[in-house]
């Protein structure tokens, strides 16, 4: 029995040396933070956040009933909405129309994949740019203005009825690279063969596609599901550069990520309602991953 | 000076005895086989040997040396791998070189012994190739130049050449053979198939259950089998086993090779002793033909005969015997053997 | 008969027409940009889409006024140092998981994939405080050190390490190779392009940081390009030309790095793919 105990603690002191690092990153930097955010979500801090005292875990109902929390997960249920399904469709088709063999493909796959390249903060100017009611694009165009008249006034990000679907389109554009990317690499990967079996079974072009292609393709689909998710929901440089979580005074762009770190945050100056805040996205986000999983995990068909 | 010696091994794997209470002395330059079905333990024991498992009792020896706490490194043994782990990034050369690199061997040394191993195995023209342009032959030699090159006083081999295609085994079985003579080292070496076992071995261990059945040369382990078991794993056909009584009075089993085994008529020499049996079929191999019987539901037995004799058909009845002299007599509950 | 998806006659000219289509509308942000980065301050508003006066003093502006040179720099220090180190980690605690027999091995893993499911969004804000105590305001070890280790890289490298076969790291012991060497020697080799992979999405991730940079950046010289743009956006938005002037800079490099690594791309977006 000796020599097995030994050789169960004899790689103990290099195992310490090769876990070490990450360890004391992880749990300096992921665990102790999340537990200490735990613990904070029930306290009161001064503006300064110099001194916190508790006032019992009873903070973290209030948040939960309180008008802003509600109204921020409202939004960002809203955005996701938007910005998962239009951005997974866009990325189908635009995968699809590109997955050919004819002249001149290579350039529409560069053209469709370039938003990859543009980070947020990027993106968010371009679209800025485009957007804004007295500097921007559209703003500068006459005939456009006189169909739209909300582009001028008050300008689609300071209108509470189009800000969050603008803010939306430019996350849509900005993602599309790597919708297109990543839906493109899974569509290359589906067998050849299967297609012509279905071909020789006499589907037509639309069968094939959602016999084979997209049931095949359901790994992927999930994937990309999952990242355009969590990314929608953790979704805040576009608002802090597009609208800063307004317009003001209905909060329309204010998401619940927004509301913890936002500049204009109603509860900016607080830290425990913050990290109360914090602590329920989390929640939020655990049980969104689980459920993702539970439901499309299911209709997702593995290849072999 | 590189005799191996087990005293009283054993590893077990949770509750399963893998190798059970195992001792064993292999002199040096001896070319000794491990021999048995798969998971017999066989291939646990070659790993004690090496190094790559900890037994859970007993001793191991290299020369005088008790090498229990000894790293694998530092025993002086090689080994050679079914599935040859070449390391797939580097080439040929540097798979060879790559023992003595580790050891801190000057370049123009290693280069040397390299090119040296290389040339023994044939392997020169392929030395600037990587592993996966080679055929499974080409990378079972270069996985023996990778154990040759250190000069090690002893190989361990875990069935080396049961990747390879038929041809190719018997080719490098007379390789591995020739190159004992040439290296003077200490074999031990893993295979499930007997007829590596008899033609390369000095000496075979039998092994089943973690057990050591029998331990002796190729031609007293086929002469004289220690147990029923070893009597049918080794010999093709294998032996046949007639129940109690059929043969000869007596309550123990009796065992002749298909080669001693005799066919006769049912009705011409029907005063003659023996045991009756019907041909279920007759395989003609071109050299030899060999009869198949059923002796009763549960035993089978075969016979080899000249093709050019008066072949009995299928479905007639025959008796069988097997003379005096080529009788092995085992008992019938341990299966041991009786003299 | 063979299966032919090559599109032919009207078929083709649909596709051909959408195809422009979506192009356009794609393009259609990025054009717009570098139009009104090449036209002089007083013509911008006028004619936005048409690119009617060229010049390149916006660009040059962009480049002097906001600093844009120093902030793409500490972009690449920070992205370069991370990165460097997500490997370093990853490969470490991924070798000790998969080639290490230690107690309680099963539990340490746990505890590294449960790090998976915290977003930032949780611990930055404690994570601000950490590194405002250590005094690392405002410095590269601020802006770094929280995403020096990964356990999504860590998983990612355990998944292609543990296909090593285990013959391999035995000849390698009985060689007389130890776990460093063999670490160094045959199994970081051997993943070479999940390394790759991994490190084209460490750079990524940690270049497009958005939240942490703008949270523990005080000083205009430890900026980032993402809160660096921030900063522009927030100042000038009188000089829309000059906005998107440096807009075009600071997506210049990282057009750069994905053109050279374009074979490393579609791995490194999807190695993502285990992370839930």
């Amino acid at each position: 029995m000796s020599g097995a105990t030994k050789r169960r603690w004899r790689d103990v002191p290099l195992a310490a040396a090769m876990l070490g690092p990450s360890l004391v990153v992880l749990i300096a930097f992921v665990l102790y933070p999340l537990g200490r955010a735990v613990w904070l979500g029930q306290q009161r801090c001064n503006v300064q956040a110099t001194k916190c005292r508790s006032v019992g875990w009873g903070q973290y109902t209030d948040v939960l009933r309180s008008n802003e929390f509600q109204s921020a997960v409202w939004v960002t249920l809203k955005f996701a909405l938007i910005t998962v399904p239009v951005g997974l469709a866009l990325g189908i088709g635009l995968a699809v129309l590109a997955d050919k063999h004819m002249r001149h493909i290579g350039f529409f796959r560069t053209v469709f994949s370039s938003t990859v390249a543009t980070s947020v903060a990027v993106a968010s100017l371009m679209w800025l740019f485009l957007l804004q009611p007295s500097v921007g694009v559209l703003a500068n165009i006459g005939w456009l203005n006189d169909i739209f008249p909300v582009i001028k006034e008050p300008g689609l990000l300071n209108d509470k009825g189009t800000a969050l679907s603008s803010v939306a389109i430019s996350s849509i554009w900005a993602n599309l690279g790597f919708t297109f990317i990543v839906i493109t690499a899974g569509l290359q990967s589906i067998p050849r063969e299967l297609q012509e079996s279905a071909f020789v079974d006499g589907a037509g072009g639309w069968r094939r596609f959602t016999n084979v292609t997209l049931p095949l393709l359901g790994p992927t689909l999930l994937f990309t599901t999952v990242v355009l998710t969590s990314r929608a929901f953790q979704a805040y440089g576009e608002i802090d550069l597009l609208t800063n979580g307004g317009p003001v005074p209905q909060q329309s762009t204010t998401t619940v990520t927004y509301l913890i770190y936002g500049s204009s945050s109603i509860i900016k100056n607080n830290e425990g309602l913050k990290a109360a805040v914090a602590v329920l996205l989390f929640v939020i986000l655990l049980g969104l991953s689980a459920l993702q999983f539970r439901g499309l995990g299911k209709r997702v068909h593995y290849g072999s | 000076m590189a005799s191996i010696r087990l005293v009283g091994v054993s590893k077990h794997f949770g509750d399963v005895k893998a190798v059970d209470n195992v001792s064993l002395d292999i002199a040096d330059r001896e070319f000794m086989i491990l021999l048995g079905p798969s998971g017999c333990g066989k291939s646990t024991l070659l790993r004690t040997i090496a190094g790559l498992e900890d037994p859970t009792g007993g001793e191991v020896f290299i020369g005088d040396r008790m090498v229990n706490e000894v790293l694998p490194k530092d025993r002086d043994v090689a080994m050679v791998f079914q599935s040859y782990a070449l390391y797939p990034h580097k080439s040929v050369r540097a798979n060879i070189e790559f023992p003595l690199k580790v050891r801190g061997v000057d370049k123009a040394e290693r280069a040397d012994a390299a090119s040296q191993a290389a040339e023994v195995l044939g392997l020169t023209p392929y030395l600037d190739r990587k592993p996966g342009a080679l055929s499974g032959g080409q990378r079972q030699r270069v996985a023996l130049a990778r154990a040759i090159v250190r000069r090690p006083a002893v190989f361990c081999m875990d069935e080396p050449l049961s990747n390879l295609d038929a041809k190719l085994r018997a080719e490098t079985r007379a390789e591995i053979v020739a190159l004992h003579h040439r290296l003077e080292a200490t074999f031990v070496y893993v295979t499930h198939d007997q007829v590596e076992a008899m033609t390369m071995g000095t000496r075979i261990a039998v092994m089943r259950d973690g057990v050591i059945e029998q331990v002796g040369s190729p031609q007293e382990v086929y002469d004289r089998p220690a147990s029923v078991f070893v009597a049918q794993f080794i010999g093709t056909p294998p032996m046949n086993i007639f129940p109690a009584g059929a043969i000869e009075p007596g309550d123990h089993l009796v065992g002749g090779r298909p080669e001693d085994t005799v066919i006769s008529d049912d009705h011409a020499t029907s005063h003659d002793r023996g045991v009756a049996a019907t041909v279920v079929l007759v395989e003609h191999l071109g050299h030899e033909a060999q009869v198949v019987c059923a002796v009763d539901d549960h035993t089978r037995a075969i016979v080899r005969m000249n093709p050019s004799d008066d072949l009995p058909r299928n479905g007639d009845t025959v008796r069988l015997n097997v003379p005096e002299e080529a009788r092995h007599r085992f008992d019938a509950v341990s299966g041991a053997r009786i003299d | 008969m063979a299966l032919d998806t090559t599109p032919k006659g009207w078929r083709s000219w649909v596709r051909y027409a959408l195809l422009i289509v979506m192009a356009i509308i794609i393009l259609f942000p990025i054009y717009t940009t570098i139009v009104a980065s090449l036209k002089p301050g007083n013509r911008v508003l006028r004619n936005p889409l048409v690119p009617d006066s060229f010049t390149l003093d916006v660009l040059g502006d962009a480049w002097t006024q906001g600093r844009l040179g120093k902030y793409l720099w500490n972009s690449a220090v920070v992205a370069i140092i991370v990165t460097m180190f997500q490997l370093l980690t990853s490969i470490m605690s991924a070798y000790a998981f998969s080639f290490l027999r230690f107690p309680l091995k099963r539990f340490f893993f746990a505890i590294f994939m449960a790090t998976l499911l915290v977003p930032f969004e949780v611990t930055l804000l404690i994570n601000r405080r950490t590194v405002d105590s250590l005094g690392w305001l405002n410095t590269y070890q601020g802006l770094a050190v929280p995403f020096l280790a990964t356990a999504f890289g860590t998983f990612l490298l355990r998944q292609v390490f543990m296909q090593i076969p285990k013959d391999l790291n035995e000849a390698a012991s009985m060689d007389g190779l130890g776990h460093w060497g063999f670490m160094r020697e045959v199994a970081v080799p051997l993943v070479r392009p999940t390394l790759g992979a991994l490190g084209l999405f460490s750079f990524l991730a940690s270049w497009n940081q958005y939240l942490w940079p703008t949270m523990i950046t005080t000083e205009d010289d430890m900026n980032t390009i993402q809160s660096g743009l921030r900063l522009l956006r927030s100042s000038d938005l009188d000089k829309p030309n000059l906005i998107m002037a440096g807009t075009i800079i600071a997506a210049i490099p990282i057009l750069v790095v994905l053109v050279v690594f374009q074979r490393q791309l579609v791995r490194g977006l999807t190695a993502g793919a285990v992370k839930g």
